[in-house]
């Protein structure tokens, strides 16, 4: 037992030091105005601004229209490379993406999109003339998307490979078609991948910031752009930390909602 | 379980060795301290080759790190713990350095060579009597355009950037301050308002610009205006000058009627370790040949009159970046607000982008 928790140390400190005292920073600096002042007028600022109210209804709009477009291409990826030979290596092949640093792919994406860009010369080649590509929400959510699809790929074909095949075996036996097998059977079971994946891509999309400048030229405002400019123009690190308490209350909803599903799913079934 | 283990060691041998390795070279590398000097700067702002003749002609061995931001650089110099010997700030935060006793004032009998700085840029606003600051570049936010997209004479003046010809066809450079600006200046009030109603009735200018604005960015818009995304963008002339070394049809205009007009200055930290050195490293950067040669390298314009006349005449006449004296007249510095009124600006502003849309 005493060995137990002395190999818990390590964890425990890691917890402690960088994910509950940050929290704990976070919230307590919310509460204080740029004088310094203890104060619940940032949230009184937040929750009566129509500016801040507006723009975390556009962040979660976009977060969940991006969570959609990962998810509806991820799936079908997942599932088809679970039924390749060496899907090992087809699996790397969709990460390997994630080794490059995010800043790089997304300035890749404005050598694509610009005027004067691979897509633009190929679309005036084929005598279609140039389009405004860049800055418009369809780039936006393009590469977000992108940039998202191995954290949504990776858990939907984990919990795809974990499927025991003598289930999909059983119902086909038992007469169900291939739809009803998927519906029925690998669906449910895939679900806590799908839950995973949509945790791993919703939350950060909330706050999505460099994308929103370089491709989405500030047209598209996420809480993240507020934040960003919280501290670093206007130094108001109160306003600041309330939005980045908002953005972790959005955090547990979202784990709430994809979690307790599945324990009354569970408590049906029983 | 065996192999594991190996890979295990392996991994930690070859972490030890680089880490031997990375003090090794650091010892060599830095030699006593006392001998180094660390400048503290934005990302290439200075002639690299100006750095390793002061490190021949002094024995002295330059640290160079760099910033992006004066907010970012002033968190670190305030959170303490650091020892930069000169720092590079703007004329805003060097106000603000001074007010919270972040900078030591400058003995000037150190800095003989202070005699080359043209008049009109000492004593200014933010620093009388350049007690703690001498100024390092200067520069102006200004129009730049794409002469294939645009004529010159359509955009000589802030107001021509509401003409709906440039619709969709309009970068601004993402700052609160300087986007205000435009909307202040062509209101004719000053940009350094802290009238809640001159700002809101600025951003009501801006809110019908925004039929033309087709991007917020910051240092991007370099590439874009080079690649030609746009005909106008409205930034700074260290940046234009940039711009328009990569495509020649590129031009940068100062509006006549007014615009804003920064310094970059040099500051000596009181948390400084060596401040001979940094005293040096003024002097020599304010030698007329090292300024000539950091001008030309970094393409902003030297408040050093005699530095000035080594340049090329082709760059001194450029009424694009040493403006005649009619619009010098007519150009603000930015003043270091109360916090609550720059939180009045940057709301305004985070108003405006999103309404941009």
């Amino acid at each position: 037992m005493r060995q137990k928790a002395f190999f818990a140390v390590p964890y425990a400190l890691w917890i402690i030091l960088f994910v509950v005292a940050p929290l704990v920073l976070i919230f307590y600096q919310s509460f204080f105005n740029i004088d310094g002042q203890f104060t619940l007028g940032n949230y009184a600022n937040y929750l009566t601004s129509s500016v801040y109210l507006k723009m975390t209804v556009d962040s979660v709009w976009y977060a969940f229209l991006i969570t959609l477009v990962t998810l509806v291409i991820s799936y079908p990826t997942a599932y088809v490379l679970n039924r390749l030979p060496n899907k090992q290596f087809w699996l790397l092949l969709v990460i390997l993406p994630t080794w490059i640093n995010l800043l790089l792919k997304t300035y890749a994406f404005i050598g694509l999109f610009s005027q004067a860009g691979t897509i633009n010369q190929f679309l005036r080649f084929v005598g279609l003339g140039s389009h405004q590509l860049l800055f418009t929400d369809a780039s936006f959510m393009f590469v977000a998307a992108y940039i998202e699809i191995p954290f949504m790929v990776l858990p939907i074909f984990n919990s795809l490979a974990e499927i025991n095949p003598s289930l999909i075996n059983a119902s086909k036996d038992l007469g169900a078609n291939d739809w009803q097998t998927f519906t029925k059977v690998i669906w449910p079971l895939s679900l806590p991948g799908v839950k995973a994946g949509i945790q791993a891509v919703f939350i950060p999309s909330l706050s999505l910031f460099m994308i929103t400048r370089l491709i989405g030229g500030n047209r598209v405002i996420t809480l993240g752009t507020a934040i960003e400019e919280h501290f670093l123009t206007t130094q108001n690190w109160g306003m600041g930390s309330t939005i980045g308490v908002i953005l972790i209350l959005a955090m547990f909803i979202v784990m709430a909602v994809t979690g307790d599903r599945r324990k009354k799913k569970g408590g049906v079934r029983r | 379980m065996k192999k594991l283990l190996s890979a295990f060691i392996g991994i930690l041998i070859l972490c030890l060795l680089l880490a031997g390795g990375d003090y090794a070279l650091n010892r060599h590398n830095n030699g006593s301290s006392r001998k180094t000097v660390t400048i503290y700067n934005w990302g290439d702002y200075i002639d690299p080759a100006l750095i390793t003749k002061f490190e021949h002609q002094t024995g002295y061995h330059v640290d160079y790190e760099t910033f992006d931001s004066n907010e970012s650089m002033l968190t670190k110099i305030r959170q303490g713990g650091t020892n930069y010997d000169l720092v590079i700030p703007s004329e805003y935060t060097v106000q603000r350095m001074r007010r919270e006793h972040l900078i030591a004032p400058l003995d000037h009998r150190k800095l003989p060579n202070m005699r080359y700085l043209d008049k009109q840029f000492l004593n200014r606003s933010f620093d009388p009597g350049n007690h703690y600051s001498v100024p390092y570049f200067w520069g102006t936010l200004g129009i730049i355009y794409n002469d294939q997209k645009i004529k010159g004479a359509d955009v000589q003046h802030w107001r021509q950037l509401w003409n709906p010809r440039l619709k969709n066809n309009l970068m601004l450079i993402d700052s609160a301050r300087d986007v205000f600006a435009i909307a202040l200046i062509t209101q004719g009030k000053s940009v350094n308002t802290t009238n809640y109603g001159q700002l809101k009735s600025a951003q009501g200018k801006l809110k019908q610009l925004t039929p033309n604005v087709k991007a917020i960015i910051a240092d991007e818009m370099k590439m874009y205006m080079e690649r030609g995304e746009a005909a106008v963008g409205v930034t700074y002339s260290g940046d234009a000058r940039e711009m328009m070394s990569v495509n020649h049809h590129l031009h940068y205009v100062v509006p006549s009627e007014g615009s804003n007009i920064w310094f970059d200055n040099m500051v000596i930290p009181k948390s400084a370790r060596n401040k001979a050195a940094a005293y040096k490293f003024i002097n020599f950067m304010l030698e007329p040949k090292n300024a000539a040669q950091n001008a030309r390298y970094v393409g902003y314009a030297t408040p050093n009159w005699k530095a000035k006349q080594l340049l090329p005449k082709k760059v001194t006449s450029n009424r694009a970046f040493y403006p005649p004296k009619q619009t010098m007249k007519h150009l603000q510095t930015y003043r270091d607000l109360p916090l609550h009124v720059l939180g009045e600006y940057n709301d305004l502003f985070l108003e405006f982008k999103m309404f941009a849309k």
